[in-house]
């Protein structure tokens, strides 16, 4: 079956006109214009599709993708137990327009947009010098102000904020925010406020919500996600606070795309919820100690990195952690003219050859910036101490490796 | 925190206020800075807010009214498959992303049952996409393959959904009605409403992209024949024409009827993607996982919206459907397998439904697939004309039912276009995937009509 894109309405008869005969009953069953919408050009590659495959083929320790190797809580499994084996069998019973990007991003911002027919429009964190001797935080990543405000202009929609950031790990400080709501208020743009992280955020910093700001509420879209509050990333129940002025319009797309979530996920949700509210502040309160039991691992994950000869970048919140991989940059050559960024290469090479499985940095930022950050790759720590351990053998056996006994 | 209390306070949980912090709404700065909010929506949805389910089901929500309406069973999905759901819930790596895809087992059992069904190889990962329902399977089919300025035929009624999706890819339907053969209001059976294939050639011409198919049919639960499918399949092959064929009641047909794929035909597999649904096939309507299945040329456009959009379906559902579906994969030579004893259960609550509706001295069109009833409701003479005037017959005669017999339907020009509302408007559609206490109830109401007409 072939399809031949660009066909023209005029050669299309042409072709028509041409064949004869059983041959060109055979020809009209292949399509002879574009099958695909255009508005998926460009959006078939995924960093997800291809690096959770790696993951799946190789035997290797994954540190890739962000999802719980430990176990959700109890309370949550039961509700969810609760929900679909108990007497309510109703539980089983559904212009150009611009938006900035604030890189690193998490990777579907973007085929999103385009998908919408928007323009991305990025706009860069940049690492300030860490002390000597100091490791790098994820706060020393910051927006330039001037930069930010030339970002905005009259054909700007929307800005995408994640805090805390994935891939750096970010959260965004007050003074931060208040800066950005300046600007969508000014401009008059709206605020998708990507929050999913809220709850893991470390060394007793604030998660600042933008919506709470002056003249933000209005103009904000906040998006929360059960899979990364209650680590079950497999349930896929997420969530949209907002106005009614501009909930309204999701709401329809909502109705005309999938119309509802599953009902026993949701009461699942909702009975976790309302334990936790029930704890909330207190020692025993899950989001507590989820943080507290993160923060540990990242600080473990910290001393791997650095055992292994990496330089890794403290994230301030969520679970994912960049380190610059420089120092062993030998490993792989380095292919100037290849297609693939470097860090997706090396990562390859990695997965096969290590056995341990990361995600290229690069995958988070828009195409012209691709290579400026291809030193650097993100790994997930919210793991068991198992899984921990084995990648900590795996970064100290390489180092000793590279550097001899 | 503030915001997750809001979220709660708005499911109706109890909460405890810990802390309460107004959000400051309306604060301007100086006004030379600043602009007026100018927010509105995309043209993408203009006009698609208005849902004829969001209408009806608030108003049917009352536990008073015996509910007809939704397409909603309240009877019990099979015991096994809520254990299924319920195991696959205790196992840590089961509540965390699979495939985004579909999960491997699920793929693969589907593979295997279709492979059976359509007699030819189905590749598990490249030929199939688990969706979140069929909702989300017809979703991603025509966002990944309807472009801007297309045309899609859609045979009237129609499912309501697919007019908005139609249109929020910013292409045209173009209608074409089942018409009765039988004379007027005499109608007994699905399968007496036709398509008139003359009427139906007019309707392709070369910006005709798709044309979306529903066999067994909602509302009317017509099962379309090889012979119909065939003057479908013959127009899409001279035109070039992708077919979208929406199969969820595929294992509802009833006594004498038989389902038949329209991918089955010649020329067909290249260009149809066929649309099932767990939510219709183990009456678990609130599971919302769909598939579609096809070839790899077109599956993998639809995959690509799939990993833009939600990316991925929820696991521990699709490892219970998958647990479920090799079940009644391995007993498909048995009777007792659920995807026939099902519509056997069915078959007997037509059968009454259809009595209770004929006692009133109505003639309903007999379904000989899905769950769905269709009656012309005009011999009973309902006055309703001191209701709001600028609505349908059936609907104003929805909201009189429901209000003053407490027993509630859907109207059917909900599913019609423009032009054809009025050739429907005395319709109205009844669901009878219901429990015998739910029956018993309508039965009651049904019998006492002609006591007190209020």
């Amino acid at each position: 079956m072939l399809r031949r894109s660009g066909l023209s309405l005029g050669q299309y008869f042409l072709r028509r006109k041409n064949r004869a005969g059983f041959s060109w009953y055979l020809n009209k069953t292949k399509m002879s214009r574009p099958i695909q919408a255009r508005r998926l050009e460009g959006l078939d590659k995924n960093v997800w599709v291809e690096f959770v495959k790696l993951a799946a083929t190789y035997p290797a320790v994954n540190l890739g993708q962000g999802f719980p190797d430990l176990p959700p809580p109890d309370f949550v499994k039961e509700a969810f137990v609760k929900a679909v084996g108990g007497e309510n069998i109703m539980l089983h019973q559904y212009t150009r327009v611009f938006v900035i990007l604030i890189e690193p991003y998490f990777d579907c911002y973007e085929p999103m947009v385009k998908m919408a027919g928007g323009t991305p429009v990025f706009v860069q964190l940049r690492p300030k010098a860490a002390g000597a001797g100091k490791l790098m935080s994820s706060g020393d990543w910051q927006l330039d102000p001037a930069e930010l405000a030339s970002r905005f202009t009259k054909r700007t929609k929307a800005i995408v904020l994640n805090s805390p950031n994935n891939p750096l790990g970010k959260v965004f400080r007050r003074e931060e925010m208040e800066f950005i709501a300046d600007l969508c208020v000014k401009h008059d743009v709206l605020c998708f406020s990507d929050e999913v992280y809220e709850w893991l955020v470390y060394d007793g910093k604030e998660h600042i919500r933008i919506a709470s700001l002056p003249g933000m509420w209005d103009r904000t879209i906040t998006i929360g996600s059960a899979g990364k509050t209650f680590s079950t990333t497999g349930w896929k129940v997420g969530w949209t606070l907002g106005p009614d002025h501009l909930l309204k319009h999701l709401r329809t797309v909502h109705q005309n795309a999938v119309y509802h979530c599953p009902t026993a996920a949701q009461e699942a949700v909702a009975q976790a919820f309302q334990r936790e509210l029930d704890h909330y502040g207190k020692p025993d309160s899950y989001f507590v100690q989820l943080a507290q039991e993160m923060q540990q691992k990242r600080d473990w994950l910290v001393q791997s990195l650095i055992a292994g000869g990496m330089k890794p970048i403290i994230p301030e919140g969520t679970y994912f952690m960049m380190a610059d991989y420089s120092e062993l940059k030998s490993e792989v050559p380095d292919l100037p003219d290849s297609e693939e960024p470097y860090d997706s290469r090396f990562i390859k090479w990695m997965i096969k050859n290590k056995g341990l499985v990361a995600i290229p940095v690069s995958a988070f930022y828009g195409t012209p910036h691709k290579r400026n950050f291809d030193h650097l790759i993100r790994f997930c720590f919210v793991k068991e101490e198992a899984t921990l351990k084995a990648a900590d053998d795996i970064l100290r056996r390489w180092r000793l490796e590279k550097t001899g006994p | 925190m503030f915001f997750a209390l809001q979220s709660l306070c708005c499911l109706g949980i109890r909460t405890k206020l810990l802390k309460i912090v107004h959000p400051v709404r309306f604060f301007r700065f100086s006004t030379s800075a600043t602009m007026a909010f100018k927010h509105k929506n995309t043209k993408r949805i203009e006009g698609l807010d208005v849902n004829v389910w969001v209408e009806f089901t608030k108003v049917a929500a009352d536990p008073s009214i015996v509910n007809l309406g939704q397409g909603l069973p309240d009877i019990s999905p099979p015991s096994y498959v809520k254990e299924e759901l319920a195991k696959a819930a205790t196992v840590d790596r089961l509540n965390q992303y699979t495939r985004g895809f579909g999960h491997p087992l699920l793929v693969k059992t589907l593979s295997q049952i279709y492979e059976r069904v359509c007699g030819r190889k189905i590749d598990p990962y490249t030929d199939i996409l688990v969706t979140v329902g069929g909702y989300g399977s017809l979703f991603s089919a025509i966002q990944g393959l309807i472009e801007e300025g297309d045309e899609v035929v859609i045979i009237e009624p129609f499912f309501d959904c697919y007019v908005p999706m139609v249109k929020m890819a910013g292409a045209k339907p173009v209608f074409i009605p089942l018409r009765n053969k039988t004379a007027i209001g005499n109608s007994a059976s699905s399968a007496d409403w036709i398509l008139d294939p003359t009427e139906l050639a007019r309707k392709f011409n070369s910006r005709t992209k798709a044309i979306i198919l529903n066999t067994p049919h909602n509302p009317i639960g017509k099962v379309f024949t090889k012979e119909e499918l065939q003057v479908i399949a013959d127009l899409c092959i001279k035109y070039d024409t992708l077919c979208i064929s929406d199969e969820v009641y595929e294992w509802l047909v009833y006594k004498g009827n038989k389902h038949i794929k329209i991918a089955t035909l010649p020329g067909m597999w290249e260009r149809t993607i066929t649309i099932g649904s767990a939510g219709k096939t183990y009456s678990v309507t609130g599971w919302k996982l769909g598939w579609s299945i096809g070839p790899q040329h077109l599956i993998k456009h639809l995959q690509v919206v799939q990993q833009n959009t939600l990316y991925t379906c929820p696991t521990p559902l699709q490892e219970a459907l998958a647990q479920a579906l090799c079940i009644d994969f391995k007993r498909m030579d048995d009777p007792d397998c659920y995807f026939y004893s099902l519509s056997r259960e069915l078959e007997s609550k037509r059968n009454r439904m259809a009595q209770l509706l004929q006692g009133v001295g109505l003639k309903p069109v007999i379904p000989d697939g899905g769950y769905f009833m269709i009656v012309d409701v005009s011999a009973l003479n309902v006055d309703l004309s001191d209701m709001e005037a600028n609505q349908h017959y059936d609907y104003k005669f929805v909201k009189w039912m429901i209000k003053s017999k407490k027993l509630s339907a859907i109207p059917l020009t909900a599913f019609c276009g423009p032009e054809t509302k009025k050739q429907f408007e005395k319709y109205i559609r009844f669901c009878f995937i219901k429990q015998d206490s739910t029956l018993d109830a309508a039965e009651v109401i049904l019998k006492n009509w002609n006591k007190q007409t209020s």
